[in-house]
């Protein structure tokens, strides 16, 4: 995973509330195998007219926001399935940062596990962002995973809350599965106490 | 009682493996279930990195989402990227000694659904899948809650899932639901109550009265709502209820093993005084079938109401958000829910696909015939429940009122497999999300309980199914 520390990048504003998985990643493109090329499916059925032409009123096909980095968006962000194709595929299309009031559970912990990070700031803060997105042209903000905080240009700066342990994996850009399998001994010791009508459920 | 815990609290001390200052806590996992969709990557990841599956023992396989659901498809399924995402579960099953119900298995169903039907699932266990309606164990008195392809490595390679301890909410309803509302309009009027984050960061304990009087199936169907609500899981405290559906199923302990099982299971309810970080109280008298009018399970009305007006919302955002969802379903404001004519009816999911949701929809439709505009797909959640259903003759009485009575999976829930909406359709659905497109792109959903589906059917439009004409 590759280490996020300070991030600086153009800003996507997409204002919508309650965007579900199903919208970010529609449900035909989770039968691939590959972990990788998610980016092209991204709000597929918004990005796209029913013909297939680009929509031009989707705000991710406008010129202006190509090779965006930092996506803004409503509350709940991410609601619904727990496909991390959710993850991949904004990650693939060039997104290392999602701000928004909330998140849903689930896909906070994809965004981590995939070196993303997810930034959540007050109603009003993220009101104001979508606004200097939608009207200043280039609107870029600097995101440091280290002091917490995201700004910009002209005098927005704002701390977010972090989990120590999610800031730690994103800086060192760690598995956690590695982290975890140093604690074998723990594992096999709770193992070991487990009583026995809780085993054998599996196993072919 | 001295520190008092909640039914919560117990399950995740009994499964702290390890917590360390500033970090996550590290939980045992007792059952991991894995299916075709969120799986192939996480087997993928073991092998670049050299890593084994940790226990085989606990994990459990099955394909649902992609299966083609007519027995003619099933075998050779056509789409050939599903085909192959099928394959690849296959392999990883056999390559790591996992246990796979694959097709033609005569236990093959719904991940949700199978798991507590062979006993599997079981009170006091954690229990993980890389599907957000994991929450359906809960009904057990399980934490159990769905995870991401990472998670599914991890706890591959581990059994183990670092987790952030969630906050607890407790739902009281009290009093008795009344006649002809379900336990799917209780998951509805609690998500319109509490709205699609009101349950964000939390775990939810269901308890009350009503709850109490739930059936295993209901608790299901109940708590696999909770994911809807933003929930990380939904539970319901086991009881005589829940040890006597456990009982003799396949996977459940058996003899001395059920003893010892038993009397663990009765020390886990939440103990009196415990606290809750919120509480909710529903009076289930209040609650009546209803319907979802909108593009989110919160966008739900009485089935007595009508589409909602965005010019009176409570706030710009909300106003927004309304006006969109209203374009997407084709609906204007003011319009009865019971005037909404629909197109396509499926009963199937995770959610209602149970034995006790066919009987429910084949009650209304005894003796009644499907709207000719109407096509209806009943979808069983298992072989099992398949099975189960034909020895009772459901399959009859879905048949002569003009139903299709299909083979188990996940089907038009989502429709990965050919089982979809067309573009501008409306669908009167029993399962749990009704998304944009979820059912098929431009496809128009609406949730509802099986028995309201049932009389969608019949009807063309919805109905208050408190006043059906029942013919039995
Ligand atoms: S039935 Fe629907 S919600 Fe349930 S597991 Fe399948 S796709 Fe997911």
């Amino acid at each position: 995973m590759q280490p996020l520390r300070v991030h600086k990048g153009l800003v996507a504003p997409l204002n919508r509330s309650n965007v579900d998985t199903d919208q970010i990643i529609p449900k035909q493109f989770l039968k691939r195998i590959e972990r990788t090329g998610y980016g092209d499916f991204l709000f597929y059925d918004w990005r796209l007219c029913a013909d297939g032409s680009p929509d031009p009123g989707f705000v991710l096909n406008s010129p202006r926001y190509k090779g965006a980095s930092i996506l803004v968006a409503g509350r709940n962000f991410g609601c619904g399935s727990s496909r991390e194709h959710a993850a991949w595929a904004l990650s693939d299309f060039g997104f290392r940062v999602v701000i928004a009031p909330s998140f849903a559970d689930i896909f906070l912990s994809n965004c981590s596990k995939n070196g993303m990070l997810t930034v959540v700031l007050p109603e009003d803060s993220v009101a104001h962002l979508l606004q200097n997105a939608e009207a200043k042209q280039n609107y870029e903000l600097t995101v440091d995973v280290e002091k917490a905080t995201v700004s910009d240009a002209f005098g927005f700066a704002a701390a977010f809350p972090i989990d120590p342990f999610k800031q730690y994996c994103l800086l060192n850009g760690l598995d956690d599965i590695g982290l975890t399998l140093r604690h074998q001994d723990d594992i096999a010791r709770f193992e070991i106490a487990r009583p026995s009508w809780l085993s054998g459920v599996g196993g072919s | 009682m001295p520190n008092p815990k909640t039914l919560f609290e117990k399950i995740w001390e009994q499964h702290l493996v390890r917590q360390a200052e500033g970090e996550p806590a590290l939980l045992y996992i007792d059952l991991h279930l894995v299916h075709e969709v969120t799986s192939p990557q996480a087997f993928e990841g073991l092998r670049i990195n050299g890593r084994k599956v940790r226990r085989p023992d606990l994990t459990v396989a099955t394909v649902d989402h992609n299966v083609p659901t007519t027995a003619a498809d099933r075998f050779d399924i056509k789409d050939l990227v599903a085909a192959r995402q099928v394959e690849a579960l296959r392999t990883n099953c056999a390559e790591n000694n996992i246990r796979l119900f694959d097709i033609g298995s005569v236990e093959q169903g719904i991940v949700h659904v199978i798991g507590p039907e062979l006993g599997l699932t079981r009170p006091g266990m954690t229990i993980v899948c890389g599907d957000s309606h994991t929450s359906t164990h809960g009904a057990f008195g399980a934490l159990a809650f769905g995870i991401g392809t990472s998670e599914v490595e991890h706890v591959l390679a581990t059994q183990c899932l670092l987790q952030q301890m969630p906050k607890t909410m407790r739902v009281e309803v009290s009093g008795k639901l009344p006649e002809g509302v379900t336990a799917k309009d209780l998951a509805l009027g609690i998500i319109g109550r509490i709205g699609t984050d009101g349950g964000t960061g939390y775990v939810i304990e269901y308890a009350g009265e009503a709850i109490r009087a739930l059936s295993m199936e209901s608790r299901m169907t109940l708590c696999n709502m909770s994911i809807e609500s933003g929930a990380r899981a939904g539970m319901v405290a086991p009881d005589e209820t829940a040890f006597r559906y456990l009982e003799g199923r396949r996977f459940a302990p058996k003899g001395a093993e059920w003893d010892a099982a038993l009397a663990h299971w009765k020390s886990l309810a939440t103990d009196p005084g415990a606290a809750y970080d919120r509480v909710v109280e529903i009076d289930a008298a209040l609650l009546t079938p209803y319907v979802t009018w909108g593009t989110n399970p919160g966008m739900v009305a009485p089935i007595t109401g009508s589409v909602p007006d965005p010019a009176n919302a409570t706030s710009d955002a909300e106003s927004v958000s309304i006006r969109r969802a209203l374009e997407y379903m084709d609906l204007r404001p003011g319009t009865q829910l019971a005037d909404v004519a629909v197109d396509r009816v499926f009963i199937g999911s995770c959610t209602n696909a149970r034995i006790e949701d066919l009987r429910a929809a084949a009650r209304v439709l005894r003796g009644h015939h499907v709207h000719p505009k109407v096509r209806v797909m009943v979808v069983p959640g298992s072989q099992t429940v398949k099975a189960a259903a034909e020895q009772e003759g459901l399959d009859r009485i879905f048949k002569d009122a003009g139903a299709e009575w299909r083979e188990s999976g996940c089907s038009m829930c989502l429709g990965m497999n050919p089982d979809t909406l067309s573009p501008g359709e409306r669908c009167a659905s029993t399962s749990n999300r009704n998304f944009e497109g979820r059912q098929g792109r431009g496809g128009r959903t609406h949730l509802v309980s099986p028995s309201m589906a049932a009389a969608a059917a019949v009807m063309g439009h919805f109905t208050d199914v408190r006043s059906w004409d029942y013919k039995d």
